[in-house]
């Protein structure tokens, strides 16, 4: 209980000028993901089931590389702002959203960072 | 905010079933949403059976005869009964809509009504509205310049002119809001669709020129991005508005001054 106007709880802290960065992103890397999911699983679908050594052969040759480099980068950004969008609709408490989004801002940007790792290991 | 069972007050149990009007042929049955802030009990469902034959073909109608001639401790709000006024706002048939303008044979079988949902309830079909007003009002709706002429009136081309139909009409009745679920979930920071319309209203007038600074209140995850297109707004308005649409509008404007 305390004596706040209803105009002061719908101003709260006022506007936090971000949100349209994440509109457009979210939107762009959609449309990356069209071609780059389906070469992807060309190429990926290509070397499975091949055993070890033809999956290093198809990953040291460039294309493969930079198609398998760009398609992590773009899912797992995809990924993060969605679950984003997610958990600051669902989670009501805010400071429980406030730490699942520090952990969704840092996950998925470790886990990318990982299979970048294992690419370049791979291709370089 | 999400929950997934209501809170133990808030469940309805089954209430009074009013008799039936003597002598009458064609009765219809009415279910409507009782509660009241004074006996501590829990929300109700009453039954009511209307005389069809003396009834008018309105919603509205058959509550004014069910208040006048059954039980006058129901409560709604209402005034102008064609569609200006916003107040008869309400869940009918699981629909969020004006009662004054809603016909009775729009509604098969028994007729249910609710308060608009996931608002805090005064009492019977009276929600609570002072949030959603005072999110209006954050929007500044009023027509805002910088410059001091003319001092009369300032014109606008008919094409400008026609810009602001479809938007102009809004009545405030709040059953967009309320059919909004990021408004139920997020609703005491999403400003929902009713505001962010009367928004765009004052965004794209050619006469106001604070543009700017709407478009940097709005600029925000919670006031503005939480409208996920579902769309419900568009389809539950009495008034046959599109407010996903003027919202669409202002996400444009958003990414157009930043690319």
């Amino acid at each position: 209980m305390s004596f706040l106007t209803e105009y002061k709880r719908v101003a709260g802290l006022g506007s936090a000028k971000s949100g349209t960065e994440h509109f457009v992103q979210q939107r762009l890397t959609a449309i990356a993901l069209i071609p780059l999911t389906v070469l992807f699983l060309y190429t990926f679908i290509g070397a499975l089931g091949s055993g070890h050594a033809a999956v290093i052969e198809t990953y040291s040759r460039p294309a493969p590389a930079l198609i398998a480099i760009m398609f992590i980068w773009a899912v797992f950004s995809h990924l993060r702002l969605g679950l984003q969008v997610v958990i600051e609709d669902y989670v009501p408490d805010h400071r429980t959203q406030q730490r699942l989004l520090i952990a969704n801002a840092l996950i998925w940007r470790g886990v990318a960072v990982v299979g970048l790792f294992a690419i370049a290991r791979i291709a370089l | 905010m999400v929950q997934l069972s209501l809170p133990k007050n808030s469940r309805i149990t089954t209430g009074k079933t009013w008799p039936k009007p003597d002598g009458a042929t064609n009765v219809r049955k009415f279910q409507i949403y009782r509660w009241t802030p004074d006996d501590g009990a829990n929300p109700r469902v009453d039954t009511y059976f209307v005389d069809m034959d003396t009834c008018g073909p309105m919603i509205l109608d058959a509550l004014i005869k069910i208040k006048n001639e059954i039980d006058p401790t129901l409560t709604f709000r209402r005034s102008c009964r064609e569609g200006i006024c916003g107040s008869c706002a309400m869940n009918i048939d699981g629909i969020n809509t004006l009662a004054c303008i809603y016909g009775l044979d729009e509604v098969k079988g028994d007729v249910k009504i609710y308060p608009l949902p996931h608002l805090e309830v005064v009492r019977d079909l009276i929600p609570d509205l002072t949030h959603f007003y005072a999110q209006h009002a954050s929007i500044m709706p009023w027509l805002e310049t910088k410059t001091n002429r003319p001092a009369k009136e300032w014109k606008q081309t008919i094409e400008d002119r026609k810009k602001l139909d479809g938007l102009y009409e809004c009545v405030m009745c709040a059953s967009c809001s309320t059919s909004c679920p990021s408004y139920w979930w997020n609703g005491d920071r999403y400003l929902g669709p009713a505001a962010l319309l009367h928004a765009y209203r004052w965004i794209i007038d050619s006469r106001d020129e604070a543009t700017g600074e709407r478009l940097d209140e709005l600029e925000d995850p919670f006031k503005l991005y939480r409208c996920h297109t579902i769309m419900n707004c568009a389809k539950t308005c009495p008034k046959g508005l599109n407010p996903a649409l003027a919202i669409s509008e202002i996400k444009k404007l958003m990414v157009e001054r930043a690319v």
